[in-house]
């Protein structure tokens, strides 16, 4: 018995020593998220901000494209230089438009991009009001009367003739 | 005629919105507008592919309408567009074309021209893709028409055809040296 748990307890050690190897490589690959994890924290809030030209629909800092990753790189060291986020900012779109920017800016040409659900809202809103404005015409402008009246009446006394129904 | 506007309305926007979604079934959402267009083009220095030759500057292009064919030998369509830069350079009367090969390993690239032929007055090598950057390059090979001025005229992105060459680059050039 003895002997069988110390075989298991060499196998966790050498699984967590191999673990831990392994996670020292990979951390060996990355120095840069070693060597300063506020610089990396700025990285990555920037990057998640741009747009991947590459695989349009991920943020740069998703992407594993080869750009992506030459952009990452570029904002590192556009940082670790001193640059401001909006003067990174200002170097994407000088370079590849508006379109890296998940949040455009608003200006003439994005004003629909920007307004338009707004508008939507109001003209559906309106859309609603009269339509609800017409049927409440509708309902005090025409009361019942003939023959008109008298089917309601006998509708109305069918139902009264089924209590249980009523419910 | 109020029961007919509402027969009419819910058609009508619905031919809109169909309008609407067709336009954009017609759109390349992958060729984003380039920023440069007007512009000029960015300046660098960067060693020739071809050892011995100075160091291409673009500003050695002044004076000259000339294009700007970003390439890589390990780009498949590249591959696809290159008959056409070389057919396009043998024309009399030709543009200059200056490549610039992106993140290629020289020996690769050199043996691409060898087998494919040389459109190239001058080939400018980017190993680190630093040029493409800083000229908006996403989606090699892009090609750029610049004028006497240096200032960007055309862009175009992904393999240009030979419809796209004819009729998107050789009238805008005949205008630019016109």
């Amino acid at each position: 018995m003895t002997r069988l748990l110390r075989h298991w307890l060499l196998i966790l050690l050498a699984g967590v020593a191999s673990t831990w190897l392994v996670t020292q490589a990979a951390a060996a690959d990355a120095p840069d998220v070693a060597a300063d994890p506020a610089l990396e924290a700025r990285v990555n809030a920037l990057t998640a901000e741009l747009r991947c030209l590459v695989c349009q629909n991920q943020s740069i800092a998703d992407s594993h494209a080869d750009l992506a990753v030459d952009l990452k790189n570029q904002v590192r060291e556009q940082l670790k230089s001193g640059r401001s986020e909006r003067e990174i900012i200002d170097y994407m779109t000088q370079r590849y438009g508006d379109f890296v920017l998940y949040r455009p800016p608003f200006k003439a040409t994005t004003l629909l991009l920007w307004l338009g659900p707004a508008l939507l809202l109001l003209i559906g809103g309106w859309l609603y009001w009269r339509s609800l404005k017409g049927s409440q015409a509708v309902a005090s402008a025409a009361p019942v009367q003939g023959a008109d009246a008298a089917l309601a009446e006998r509708l109305l006394g069918e139902e009264g003739d089924e209590p249980a129904r009523r419910r | 005629m109020k029961g007919r506007a509402r027969f009419f309305v819910p058609l009508a926007a619905f031919v809109a919105l169909a309008a609407l979604l067709a336009v954009g079934l017609t759109l390349k959402p992958r060729e984003v507008p380039s920023p440069f267009i007007g512009k000029p083009a960015p300046a660098f220095t960067r060693p020739q592919l071809k050892t011995g030759q100075p160091d291409f500057d673009p500003a050695q292009m002044k004076g000259q309408v000339w294009v700007l064919n970003v390439w890589a030998s390990w780009c498949a369509p590249c591959r696809e567009e290159h008959p056409i830069l070389v057919a396009a350079a043998r024309q009399p009367g030709a543009v200059p074309i200056v490549g610039l090969n992106y993140k290629d390993e020289g020996r690769a690239a050199e043996d691409w021209l060898r087998r494919l032929g040389d459109p190239y007055q001058a080939v400018a090598v980017d190993r680190d893709g630093r040029v493409g950057i800083d000229y908006g390059v996403y989606g090699v090979p892009e090609t750029f028409v610049i004028d006497r001025d240096g200032i960007v005229r055309l862009k175009h992105i992904g393999p240009l055809t030979a419809e796209d060459w004819t009729r998107e680059v050789v009238p805008l050039l005949n205008k630019l040296k016109g």
